[in-house]
């Protein structure tokens, strides 16, 4: 194993070669906050939540798919990083149509504790107010578009881990849409297994159990470190 | 604290009103919201005393007054802007108050009242007054009912917003909170806060 030595926050931090910065800056109790991110997934730095500062680099890095280097030197915590997760955050917002009060994730969504976690009490950019649509199709489950801020947790989930398939993204830009199989309504879908992965991973409220009502859809992430630690380890624990 | 703007109309420790020995012109608005923060204010409870002394509530719906006064110090604005008259109080609103608070969802998010945007004014008439009505019922007069604007839209999208107290309600103790920082002509700490 080559270890690379490289400096974040000021500290020295001792890493394997083929790590990236978050997973370094973690194992050394550093926070760097992220979205699209999840532990047992592929990193695709879709959010930019991670964004940090390496010396000589000529604009900000996303952590979750920038590899440490040896000497490196990096900051995660810096007023213009602090101004662009805000940035982000209100343009997540402003995009879709995230309304708190009435959402079933509310107390329980990602974007809503990042927001807060990260001071941002109003957003100063237009709400575009988007005409999106709601699949209800499906028997157990229920997307809401409205919510979605794609960050591809559940493309990701359901390929990488469950092993179907079934989601993809269509579209482009502010057009985008997660879309079933061959963009079809989710209950018609041939690949999916009704495993419920994708509703466990999404952040927001944009994918829940049917019959959940405001506030009541609290996700169960811990699924995914049980299922990766079973198939790589073979240790069947909690 | 770095994260609100300032408050230039805010006056600071020893000119805060409390300590000129002054009551704080306090005045409460609703716009387009449920009354929830209304409701959570009221919850305030006991407090309500401890707060009636060093306050003037010189305009709002629980006091009946009708037209909004000069010169005040703080309005909690309740609501988004959603149509003509919103829009025509909230100016004035603006123009004679020193600190305005966006109060709760609506008032810093558009919240549930701007859930219509989406679909527009005119489909939000048809489904209320024709398709659910009884017969003979149609859209209202514009004369008699403030007419609703193209799109809902936050306080602060309309004129400048001094302070953020988001929350679907914001809770009463978070309501005390920023009162009794303003009344101390303290600029009110936001950390922890969060819609819904």
């Amino acid at each position: 194993m080559t270890v690379r030595t490289l400096v974040i926050d000021g500290e020295p931090v001792g890493a394997r070669e083929g790590e990236t910065i978050l997973e370094a800056a973690r194992e050394h109790g550093i926070v760097i906050p992220t979205l699209c991110f999840l532990e047992g997934l592929s990193a695709v730095g879709a959010c930019r939540l991670c964004l940090v500062e390496v010396a000589g680099a000529p604009r900000p890095l996303a952590a979750c798919v920038t590899r440490v280097a040896e000497g490196m030197e990096v900051a995660t915590d810096t007023p213009r990083l602090r101004a662009y997760r805000r940035m982000i955050l209100e343009l997540l917002f402003a995009e879709g149509n995230h309304v708190c009060a009435v959402c079933v994730a509310n107390g329980h969504c990602d974007l809503q504790a990042l927001a807060a976690a990260q001071g941002m009490t109003s957003v100063r950019f237009p709400y575009r107010a988007p005409a999106r649509a709601v699949d209800a199709s499906h028997d157990r489950f229920v997307l809401d578009h409205n919510r979605c801020i794609l960050c591809t947790r559940c493309v990701r989930v359901c390929d990488e881990v469950e092993g179907a398939h079934t989601w993809d993204v269509a579209g482009r830009g502010a057009g985008s849409r997660v879309i079933a199989d061959l963009d079809q309504p989710w209950g018609t879908s041939d690949t999916c297994t009704s495993c419920g992965k994708c509703v466990q991973v999404c952040p927001t409220g944009a994918l829940f159990e049917k019959g959940r009502g405001g506030g009541e859809m609290t996700k169960r992430r811990e699924f995914l470190a049980y299922i990766t630690t079973a198939r790589q380890a073979h240790r069947w624990i909690r | 604290m770095a994260d609100l703007p300032s408050s230039p109309g805010l006056p600071a420790g020893s000119d805060a009103p409390a300590a000129r020995g002054e009551r704080l012109r306090l005045a409460t608005v609703w716009l387009g919201g449920c009354s929830g923060c209304h409701m959570s204010f009221l919850d305030l409870d006991e407090r309500l005393l401890a707060l009636a002394p060093r306050i003037d509530l010189v305009y709002s719906p629980l006091a009946d007054i009708k037209t909004f006064p000069a010169r005040v110090d703080v309005a909690l604005v309740e609501g988004a802007v959603a149509t003509s008259d919103h829009l025509e109080l909230i100016y004035t609103v603006r123009a004679r108050t020193r600190v305005l608070v966006a109060f709760g969802d609506c008032a810093v998010t558009g919240n549930v009242t701007a859930m219509r945007n989406p679909i527009g004014p005119a489909a939000v008439l048809q489904r209320a007054y024709v398709e659910t009505a009884s017969a003979g019922a149609g859209p209202p007069d514009d004369v008699l009912v403030p007419k609703l604007l193209a799109r809902v839209v936050p306080v602060h999208h309309v004129v400048p917003v001094d302070v953020w107290l988001p929350g679907c309600p914001p809770s009463a103790d978070v309501i005390y909170a920023v009162l009794t920082d303003l009344l101390a002509g303290r600029p009110p700490a936001t950390g922890g806060l969060r819609f819904g």
